[in-house]
């Protein structure tokens, strides 16, 4: 469903991405995960056109992401994206925040695109606040609310940049459990976290990146029973026993 | 004339001071804060957009208007509008252009170079994120810009731009130069068909800094209120 083959990306003179390739097929979930700085939350930007690349392909399913001709608001409003710092955007309520996409975009109506939104803002346990601010939300609430948001124009793939990064501890799990459950229902995610107790619960793939490359890319199972890269060793090791 | 002075001219020349002056003051000072907002945010999106030319144009057009004076633009603009209004409806002779209209037109140009600037910081500190959340969401620029990024940069900037606006109000007084009857003008031409100047120019005076300061403290708890929401 997503084809990522031989992207590269540089900031000036600096390379963030060196020809990188990896598929993720429907229904599956592939764990992104590697040192910071080494271009995980950036090759995850490339799939939905956040970030430009200069040399390579990502198609999703079929259409490719790159070329100038292709209708990027459709594109992307079909791939669902959170964000380590949720962006939930706080001058709208929770509803509010539910609803612009799917009125915006999809053309929904708005008594439509309200009854979609609370059903998914009940499926994450948090149809109480749904006439609050983002501001009086924990950050976990907060970032399960924007789980919502992306599943509200019915995505084809759920794209997740550090979801729990930047939450307290006590909230981490909260989110995952959101995550695992979409998992389990099938949908086609492409995660970049540090949670390995997520990797190995639910993921089909792990990729290991260090400075913009792709180091190893492996089933579940192979990548925790033994890498093959050193790196990818070392990394695990680090963020297994710490 | 006991003592010299004869503020009794205030009460007689009252309803002329406010009715007439005034209420063009007040209105000058509104259309060019709504225009100057409106167009001074298209200048800030211009000046910030990726496309070198508008951003090259957009920063010229600022920094042409701010470091020019005032007085000269009001000038200026009075003795060219009806040249360039002729080209536009493509008449022979220059239109006519009364000083009401070229001052909605000078003040809502002048003012949207410091209104763009203050947009554009408005627009810069609202967070990248919250841009790619609107774009991951399938929404367009102008979407994105008129539902996310605006409402918070114009909520960010409020204090900002309504301070603007008070040095617009006061600045609006320059239209003597162009004779229009302002709240200045009007108490200017009673001064002198009365020989009352140090009343008139005193109560002036007087009456801009009510407005301007009660004006000002507004702002200030405007401004103690947003940073209590953050």
């Amino acid at each position: 469903m997503i084809s990522i083959k031989n992207v590269s990306k540089w900031y000036g003179s600096f390379q963030v991405l060196a020809d990188c390739s990896t598929e993720v097929a429907k229904g599956e979930v592939v764990v992104v995960c590697g040192p910071s700085g080494s271009g995980k939350s950036t090759i995850i930007k490339c799939v939905n056109a956040l970030e430009p690349f200069q040399k390579g392909s990502i198609t999703v399913e079929g259409i490719s992401v790159g070329d100038p001709k292709t209708n990027l608001p459709k594109l992307r409003s079909r791939i669902g994206m959170v964000f380590q710092n949720f962006e939930l955007f706080p001058h709208m309520t929770v509803t509010e925040n539910l609803t612009l996409g799917q009125v915006k975009v999809l053309g929904r109506s708005s008594d439509e695109a309200r009854q979609k939104g609370l059903k998914l803002l009940d499926r994450v346990g948090l149809l109480a606040h749904k006439d609050k601010y983002p501001g009086q939300l924990s950050g976990g609430q907060q970032q399960r609310v924007a789980i919502a948001r992306a599943l509200s124009m019915d995505p084809i793939a759920m794209l997740f940049d550090e979801p729990t990064s930047a939450l307290d501890p006590e909230m981490i799990n909260e989110v995952l459990d959101v995550m695992v459950e979409l998992a389990k229902e099938g949908m086609t995610m492409m995660v970049v976290t540090h949670e390995m107790g997520f990797a190995r619960k639910v993921a089909h793939r792990v990729i290991f990146m260090d400075a913009g490359r792709i180091v190893e890319d492996a089933k579940k199972e192979e990548f925790f029973g033994t890498p093959r890269s050193e790196r990818a060793q070392l990394f695990l090791s680090k963020i297994l026993h710490h | 004339m006991d003592s010299g002075f004869d503020f009794d001219v205030i009460r007689r020349s009252w309803g002329y001071l406010f009715r007439e002056g005034m209420t063009f003051t007040v209105t000058l000072t509104l259309l060019a804060m709504s225009g100057g907002i409106i167009f001074g945010t298209l200048l800030a999106m211009m000046r910030l957009s990726a496309f070198k030319p508008l951003s090259w144009l957009a920063g010229a057009y600022v920094n042409l208007m701010r470091s020019v004076p005032l007085v000269l633009v009001i000038f200026w603009f009075f003795f060219l509008v009806p040249y360039i209004g002729a080209w536009i409806l493509r008449e022979p002779n220059p239109i006519k252009v009364g000083a009401w209209m070229s001052a909605v037109i000078t003040f809502t140009m002048f003012e949207a170079a410091y209104y763009a600037e203050i947009m554009r910081a408005g627009i810069q500190s609202v967070a990248r994120g919250q841009v790619w959340s609107g774009y991951a969401l399938g929404l367009n620029y102008w979407q994105t810009m008129g539902k996310i990024v605006l409402p918070q940069a114009f909520r960010n900037m409020l204090p900002v731009l309504l301070t603007q606006t008070i040095i617009l109000f006061q600045d609006t007084s320059l239209v003597y130069v162009i004779s229009a009857t302002d709240f200045l003008g009007a108490a200017s031409k009673v001064a002198n068909r009365d020989y009352r100047l140090v009343e008139m120019y005193t109560f002036v005076a007087v009456v801009y800094f009510v407005v301007s300061y009660g004006l000002s403290t507004l702002v200030k708890r405007l401004q103690n209120r947003i940073a209590i929401i953050r």
